[in-house]
């Protein structure tokens, strides 16, 4: 099985014509375009269900109800879990893990413990342990990386001593980098810390299942995964999210309010306050379906396919005049290909490129501690999705040159 | 490529290529400033030495894009030997010529825009980087935190 060739028609967004070219969406990494399903979806909630979930006992607010619900289901069958309480929605990958930070480290953590993240996490997993350190005192300790963008393994059981926590990314947004997740839970767990897994990069593109995976919190987001902006989720294996506290508090998150206190609701309405982004968790549901109608694992093989050919394709074009950061190995990898062509700084990269409507990202990709390690401020990335095909990374290919031309000093 | 060429002319990537009054100097006596554009990493640090209310000397390190880099370059050109409080009107009228779109100009913005061209000289080439909205940041990097310096002055 492959992925039908006509993909990208799925896609309104991909047909758009930007400054003259149709354009060529190579920054998937950070958010992924939407299919007309996901788009449809939400359209039509609003317009044919839209009330609040969970409390009218009018039609239309227990059909939202029920379309919520079964997204939730959706979601959870998607990452292999039976039990839809396991899946709590949250704003954004971000706040998951903000989430973990402050319920579960906020009660679990103190001076003399420890939290074991990585060199090449996102921000979203470093500063949400930094801001609850600098309350708890607790100590960060990092897993450097090999020279060619692996976590170094060899150092892991030594710097889980003490370690209550692991909190590391199952794909890294710059290097492209797949972490051997299994691995290093059997490894956290026999040194009896939990493991909490950032999978914004991982879910979206490889078949995900968190029995494999063996962690306790996996984190990521809707709109990196062909779904809307402003949902994320957190799972989480039943007793760690029911030993946590409740995050934010108001309304849906209580069974019951008293003037000398209250009752949280059980799972997964603990972890969710407030009215919540009705719209958005029906189109990720939608999302979902999308996916699964694909196949993840036809997704996975279109990537590593689409990934090797990009690699040969830059380095026999380019040669020495450029740096791929990350593993070389396409199995190794996503499709997350972050470059240094000559000197051209990723801001002037990118903005050529954007004059042919080909869409990269140029920075630091919210990665600060990574790039120093990287020994560069920024980089420029392209990164692939389901929709992309040769022709955008041919695109991709042909117009560095002209960057070239243009800064190189 | 009209539209680049707009951003990158050819007074910016000479200043890129070659960049002038690059380095540093010894604090003390001179002072020292860092900034950073958060989007995108780029980190510049400056030191200026001040003597009778003048800035005689300033030079400028870190890393940057085409941008930022001439952007930088060319700010120290034009305040070589000029008052603090010429350094500042100038960073004034170099920000208002940044942030001004040409759609909601109004005719006091033009007038306004036009008075300052005439003293921002050279660095009336950056002009094209309105266009541009996300490299705005990248023009007014040196000069921010050049502004940022001389509060620290008055503190």
């Amino acid at each position: 099985m492959t992925l039908p060739p006509d993909l990208k028609d799925r896609f309104p967004l991909l047909s758009q014509i930007v400054n003259g070219h149709k354009i060529v969406y190579l920054d998937s990494a950070a958010s992924s375009q939407k299919p007309d399903c996901v788009i449809d979806a939400m359209n039509n909630y609003y317009k044919t269900i839209n009330a609040n979930v969970h409390r009218g006992a009018y039609e239309i607010a227990a059909q939202a109800t029920e379309e919520m619900e079964q997204a939730r289901r959706r979601v959870a069958t998607f990452i292999g879990s039976e039990s839809p309480h396991e899946v709590v929605f949250t704003k954004n990958a971000t706040e998951s893990f903000n989430l973990i930070a402050r319920s579960w480290g906020g009660s679990n953590l103190s001076h003399g413990d420890a939290v074991l993240i990585t060199d090449m996490e996102h921000h979203a997993n470093i500063v949400p342990w930094q801001i609850l350190s600098a309350e708890k005192g607790f100590e960060i300790r990092w897993l450097p990386l090999t020279p060619d963008g692996l976590l170094d393994l060899d150092q892991l059981d030594q710097l889980l001593d003490g370690v209550k926590i692991v909190s590391v990314t199952a794909m890294s947004n710059v290097l492209g980098t797949l972490n051997p997740i299994s691995e290093i839970s059997e490894r956290a767990h026999a040194a009896g810390a939990l493991v909490a897994v950032d999978g914004s990069q991982y879910v979206p593109h490889l078949p995900t299942d968190v029995h494999d995976l063996q962690a306790d919190l996996l984190c990521f987001t809707g709109h990196k995964m062909c779904g809307p902006t402003g949902i994320g989720v957190l799972w989480g294996r039943e007793e760690v999210l029911d030993s946590m506290p409740p995050f934010l508090g108001g309304g849906e998150m209580i069974l019951d309010v008293r003037r000398d206190g209250f009752t949280p609701n059980e799972l997964p309405h603990k972890f969710e306050a407030g009215t919540p982004p009705i719209a958005e968790i029906i189109g990720l549901g939608a999302a979902v379906d999308f996916l699964d109608s694909l196949g993840m694992e036809n997704v996975r093989q279109h990537e590593i396919a689409l990934t090797d050919y990009a690699l040969r394709s830059l380095n026999k074009r380019y040669g020495e005049e450029l740096v791929i950061h990350g593993p070389s190995d396409p199995l190794q990898r996503g499709g997350v290909i972050s470059l240094e062509y000559r000197d051209v700084h990723p801001h002037d990269l990118s903005q050529v490129l954007d004059q042919r409507g080909i869409c990269i990202r140029a920075g630091h990709h919210c990665a600060k501690p990574l790039m120093k390690e990287l020994g560069v401020v920024a980089t420029s990335r392209a990164s692939m999705y389901l929709y992309n095909n040769e022709s955008d990374v041919d695109a991709l290919v042909d117009s560095l040159e002209s960057a070239g031309e243009m800064f190189a000093l | 490529m009209s539209g680049l060429e707009e951003l990158y002319k050819e007074i910016i990537l000479d200043h890129y290529r070659n960049p002038r009054h690059k380095g540093e100097l010894e604090c003390p006596p001179a002072h020292k400033t860092e900034g950073f554009n958060p989007l995108c990493g780029d980190e510049v640090s400056l030191t200026f030495l001040v003597e009778e209310g003048s800035i005689k000397q300033l030079r400028i390190a870190g890393q940057g894009c085409s941008i930022s880099q001439a952007s930088a370059s060319m700010m120290a050109a034009a305040i070589q030997d000029k008052s603090i409080d010429e350094v500042r009107n100038l960073t004034r009228e170099f920000k208002a010529m940044m942030s001004i779109h040409e759609e909601t100009m109004t005719n006091s913005d033009q007038e306004s825009v036009s008075a300052a061209a005439l003293t921002l000289g050279d660095l009336e080439a950056l002009k094209g980087v309105v266009k541009f909205p996300v490299r705005i940041k990248c023009a007014t990097l040196s000069w921010n935190t050049l502004l940022t310096g001389l509060d620290d002055l008055d503190a």
